[in-house]
């Protein structure tokens, strides 16, 4: 054979990739066969769904002290299980960097971390409240687990992505592990662990609406109930509540990251919003 | 044995970092005080491994390293921070904490004397802030002390290093290549402020550098390295074209 006929070698078609991708798209046919999906079923879903829908509408706030109470509960489960596991994540994901600390150290740490990690926070949650009995208390203890495993395992991870040489240098000053920590370490992860703890409130904010369905507090308890009563438009005010409320956290979120990682003050940000009104009003009178 | 004059004294020196493989073989050498060593060599021939064994970033295999007459190696950690107060370094990446300001990084020299606690605060005496402001009009930065070190050049990143390692107030002062990463002009000017400031300050230096000419302009004595162990040791006058053809071997690089 030429070295025309032949083919080259980075051109060469990759048998075992298309028989893994033929196999794959095997098993997916095979299993929604399995599935029991037919298009009468889907037809008969959507007119049920549409009567279910006009059934939602107009949503009914006249119970709406007990729907903010539940929200207002909802709302401290999510701000308490954040600052707790947010402060417990620190010590725990520090242990677990693999490039700080030693293996009999890290490893400990780690399986904390995924323990913490792997149940869903509604699992989590029937165990506490088994534990510690219903009420807010279980919904706080379960999304702190959550928290943990979630900003743990990240703050973790970047901190094994650090430049070494920062915390070689301060090292060599003389200075103790804390200080080398607080000097070399942490304002290298700084702004990423702001991004993991706005995340993981954001987080909690929608769990903490679902746990109540297994008695820890929160809202969920109050949409669970009123499901099952069939107060459909109930229903629906509750919703429009929560998206409400996940809508006020991100607004948070948004001003926490920017204070901590942009170095923007209330005042500045404050003033910011006023110029820009000030500027679009000043191109109205222009235009008229 | 040793004289008051001698600040480090290494003995039979051996580092492997995988068995059978030493980077260092058996190096003896004393520094005495006030003087500025550049150590020279090929790459990978152990300099960068010798200097960082001095302050133990870089744990010896073996051998004896006595230091303002306290012996190193196999010292707990809280006597090792203590010792490595006195002794500062300079990188050749510079190794700035990149998030901090300048005025951070400088008083970063001071972690060794205060807690934890303080240094998270920045609560630092004003003795020591005074000192930092000093040692930056000293290397020329005055104006930048509350720019965020990743906005500085290679230059003045160096410049800050040296502040940092000046600000510890050492006995001795320990150099990787400081001036690798910098165009020459740039070197010229850093290795001028060091050594400057070490003999004003008497803090003795120990350089490692790929430039021999910069070796031989800036030192007060050679070092020359090859394959883990120490072939020359004398007044840069005496580094001859013959020496230099032993310790880095091959002659086309010569002018």
């Amino acid at each position: 054979m030429t070295s025309a006929t032949a083919p080259i070698a980075a051109l060469r078609p990759n048998r075992w990739g298309r028989f893994w991708a033929l196999a794959l798209l095997a098993y997916v046919v095979y299993a929604s066969a399995q599935m029991d999906v037919s298009w009468e079923r889907v037809g008969a879903g959507l007119h049920n769904a549409a009567h279910f829908l006009s059934r939602l509408f107009p949503p009914n706030f006249t119970r709406w002290e007990l729907l903010s109470k539940g929200l207002l509960e909802s709302l401290e489960i999510a701000v308490l299980a954040s600052a707790l596991g947010i402060v417990l994540s620190l010590p725990i994901g520090l242990v677990a960097a693999r490039n700080l600390m030693p293996a009999w150290a890290s490893w400990p740490a780690r399986l904390v971390i995924v323990a913490a990690r792997s149940f869903h926070p509604v699992i989590v949650a029937i165990l506490f409240v088994k534990a510690v009995g219903f009420g807010a208390l279980a919904g706080i203890l379960a999304l702190t687990v959550a928290s943990i495993g979630f900003v743990g395992k990240l703050f973790a991870e970047a901190i094994e992505e650090i430049s070494l040489k920062q915390v070689e240098a301060v090292r060599a000053t003389g200075a103790p592990f804390l200080s080398v920590v607080a000097i070399g370490v942490l304002p290298q992860v700084f702004a990423r662990f702001i991004g993991f703890c706005t995340y993981q409130l954001d987080s909690n904010l929608r769990n903490s609406t679902m746990v109540g369905i297994v008695g820890a507090g929160g809202i969920g308890g109050t949409l669970f109930a009123a499901f099952q009563r069939f107060d459909y438009d109930y229903v629906c005010a509750i919703l429009i509540s929560i998206i409400a409320l996940i809508m006020i956290g991100e607004l948070l979120a948004m001003y926490v990251r920017a204070i901590f990682i942009d170095g923007v003050s209330f005042a500045d940000m404050f003033r910011r919003r006023l110029a820009s009104l000030a500027a679009r009003r000043e191109r109205h009178l222009e235009d008229d | 044995m040793t004289s008051p004059d001698t600040v480090l004294s290494i003995r039979h020196l051996s580092k492997s970092y995988s068995a059978g493989h030493p980077v260092l073989s058996d190096v003896s050498l004393q520094f005495m005080v006030r003087t500025i060593t550049a150590v020279i060599g090929p790459s990978g021939t152990g300099k960068s491994t010798l200097i960082r064994c001095i302050n133990r970033l870089v744990e010896p295999t073996s051998g004896s390293i006595v230091f303002e007459g306290r012996e190193l190696v196999r010292l707990p950690r809280p006597a090792l921070r203590e010792a490595r107060r006195r002794i500062g370094m300079v990188f050749q990446e510079y190794n700035l904490v990149e998030r901090l300001t300048v005025m951070e990084n400088v008083l970063c020299g001071r972690l060794g004397y205060v807690s934890a606690w303080k240094a998270w605060r920045r609560k630092f005496a004003p003795e020591d802030i005074a000192l930092a402001f000093d040692l930056l009009g000293v290397v020329g930065l005055a104006r930048l002390a509350d720019a965020r070190a990743d906005s500085l050049s290679g230059g003045q990143r160096q410049r800050v290093g040296i502040a940092r390692a000046v600000m510890q107030q050492p006995s001795l002062l320990l150099a990787d290549e400081p001036t690798s990463s910098l165009d020459p002009k740039t070197s010229v000017e850093i290795m001028q402020l060091l050594t400057d400031i070490a003999r004003e300050r008497g803090i003795s230096v120990i350089v490692n550098m790929h430039d021999v000419e910069l070796a031989k302009r800036f030192a007060d004595r050679i070092v020359g390295m090859a394959g883990g162990g120490i072939v020359f040791d004398a007044t840069p006058s005496r580094l001859t074209d013959e020496v230099l053809k032993q310790i880095y071997g091959g002659e086309d690089w010569l002018l």
